[in-house]
């Protein structure tokens, strides 16, 4: 399939880049427009309309009624400066970075050991590779729940394994020292198939022939992996954690569903902090919440852009 | 050597999918045995009140699911698939600004989409409906719809098209007659993932239809756990029930996912 040899050779289907390059016709315009029509209304309509209105909201003093009836008063920067002064904002600020950085060193660190692994084919690596892929696929609300009650304190099967080896029960869930951790190692499962995916993608490739010449010098296995495979790989390596950390930051769905960022803010991370403000209380307060979504976009922009600048520099 | 290779792959599979092993074991267990100590590890005595209650309750949350997802499909390759003609072979000026624009709109946070939407529908008075929650799901696929259709379509031969060129078709007609039968893989994968995050989706689900007549089935299973955290075998079954399309989906279109991972690489 042609769709997965360009990805191959890629790692990611990004800017597309043509075989070859037909011209570009002047009454053809027009058809492109027409055809480029509903894309670039649905992007008004869709992505920046409500964008629109999410920056808007972080910029008014909301109210409940004047929610509805659309007549806040504009107030400046102050939803931002409430939200910096919210004693949430330095855990929650904390909690995001750890969330993410040992989310995505275990993602990447297993999933590249398992692509090693399974790219030397053996009877069976295609299905049970195909069957790594199943925590990837399963909706988050299952992935959570089944996770909420492995990890269940009473009656959890961690702590009923972690009993039968004499170690005592963990309040996995109900602990704030522990509640962030639980939700981390969670989404790192969720994580691993795509990174075993891309990097397995990757590993192939790299030319069979450098393995080989590299054997004839008689290079061992450790050298071939820090003195090919490792370099060879890193800008899949590099692109496959820009993507992570895109998307770990955005992480909320498991967060909220296993913990609520609880107990007491101790899983709270941007994410589900600008959630609660927005829509977790009796009463909402949608000013800040937009607020700290758009601090969380900023964050997630500055990494998509040094990703698509190391995208491109990989297709020139 | 290879026989060795393979049997430690099954090992670190079986640890991999140990949580869902256990997610089908619960969903057997019996009331009764839920919170023995030690658990069962295979579901003697198994029962099936968990399914029961799935068909008691869940039905309607299902079939909410459905459509959503059935019209998430249609949207988004409606939206996307002329799109990605036009950038692959139409080559208009400002396409790769386009492009850039759609690879940055995968980046958002769904939560802030979330916030703007419930802006925007509120005024527009399309919360809590199904058309809204349909558009809101298809802001999670269209980018990924229409980079990876223009990266198909970018490989199709341009000789093809000119000869439809020369035979008389017009942009239009070389588009329905030629692209898109010979894309068919591609919109296939693409249909699949829309679908797949359509039906998975929460954020949007709990945001835009939370108070809404017809919810999809993990608002179903969401409501499920916040209001009796007892049962759950039934919690389970639900959970069992709702990985069905992610189980299908490997199934039927394995080669279209793993292409579909690496190419888009896409998901909250």
């Amino acid at each position: 399939m042609a769709l997965t040899t360009q990805a191959r050779s890629r790692g990611r289907t990004g800017e597309p880049t043509p075989p070859r390059r037909a011209p570009r016709l002047r009454s053809g315009q027009w058809a492109a427009w027409a055809f480029l029509a509903p894309v670039g209304l649905y992007l008004l309509l869709f992505y920046a309309y409500p964008l629109y209105r999410n920056v808007e909201l972080s910029l008014r003093d909301y109210t409940v009624r004047s929610f509805v009836r659309g007549d806040a008063p504009f107030a400046g920067f102050d939803n931002y400066l409430k939200v910096f002064a919210d004693p949430t904002f330095g855990p929650a600020l904390w909690h995001t970075v750890v969330f993410t950085v040992v989310s995505l060193a275990f993602q990447f660190t297993i999933g590249l050991a398992l692509a090693l692994f399974f790219v030397q084919n053996f009877p069976l690596s295609a299905t049970l590779r195909a069957l790594f892929l199943v925590p990837w696929l399963l909706p988050l609300i299952v992935s959570a729940s089944t996770w909420s009650w492995l990890l269940n304190s009473e009656s959890g099967v961690v702590n009923a394994a972690l009993g039968a080896l004499g170690l005592g029960p963990v309040n996995w869930l109900t602990s704030p020292d522990w509640s962030l951790w639980s939700v981390t190692i969670a989404n790192i499962w969720i994580g691993v198939p795509f990174n075993l995916v891309v990097l397995y993608s990757g590993l192939q490739a790299i030319p069979a022939g450098v393995y080989e010449a590299a054997a004839l010098d008689g290079a061992n296995a450790r050298q071939r992996f820090w003195r090919i495979t490792f370099p060879l790989l890193r800008p899949v390596s590099a692109i496959t954690l820009l993507l992570g950390l895109v998307y770990t930051l955005k992480v909320f769905d498991i967060i909220w569903i296993m913990t609520r960022g609880g107990p007491s803010g101790a899983s709270t991370t941007f994410a589900t902090w600008s959630y609660r403000l927005g829509f977790g209380n009796l009463v909402p307060s949608f000013g800040p919440g937009a607020a700290v979504g758009n601090l969380l976009i900023v964050a997630a922009l500055v990494f998509g852009l040094v990703y698509v600048r190391t995208l491109h520099r990989r297709v020139p | 050597m290879r026989r060795v290779k393979t049997a430690i792959g099954l090992v670190l599979t079986a640890v991999m999918l140990f949580p869902v092993y256990w997610m089908v074991n619960v969903s057997f267990t019996r009331d009764a045995d839920m919170r023995r100590d030690p658990p069962n590890w295979f579901p003697v005595d198994g029962t099936l009140e968990g399914y029961q209650a799935v068909l008691d309750r869940q039905l309607p949350y299902l079939a909410t699911s459905l459509v959503v997802g059935l019209g998430t499909v249609a949207l988004t390759l409606v939206v996307a698939a002329p799109a990605a003609y036009a950038l692959a072979k139409l080559r208009p000026r400002g396409g790769g600004v386009l492009s850039f624009l759609l690879l940055i709109a995968q980046m958002i946070p769904g939560i802030i989409m979330a916030m703007g939407f419930y802006a925007v529908f509120l005024s527009a008075g399309v919360l809590n409906t199904v058309p809204g929650l349909i558009v809101a799901d298809s802001t999670l696929a269209v980018p990924f719809a229409v980079l990876v259709l223009t990266a198909f379509m970018s490989g199709l031969p341009e000789e093809l098209l000119q000869a439809a060129r020369v035979d008389g078709a017009g942009t239009v007609r070389t588009f329905r007659s030629i692209v898109l039968p010979l894309s068919r893989n591609a919109l296939v994968t693409v249909s699949l993932f829309a679908f797949l995050w359509a039906w998975s989706d929460f954020v949007f689900a709990s945001t835009l239809d939370q108070g809404g007549d017809h919810q999809p089935i993990t608002l179903g299973i969401y409501h499920y756990i916040g209001n009796n955290n007892q049962e759950w075998n039934a919690i389970m079954a639900t959970a069992v029930v709702a990985s069905i399309p992610a189980a299908l989906l490997l199934v039927i279109a394995q080669r279209y996912v793993a292409a579909g991972v690496t190419a888009g690489a896409v998901k909250d």
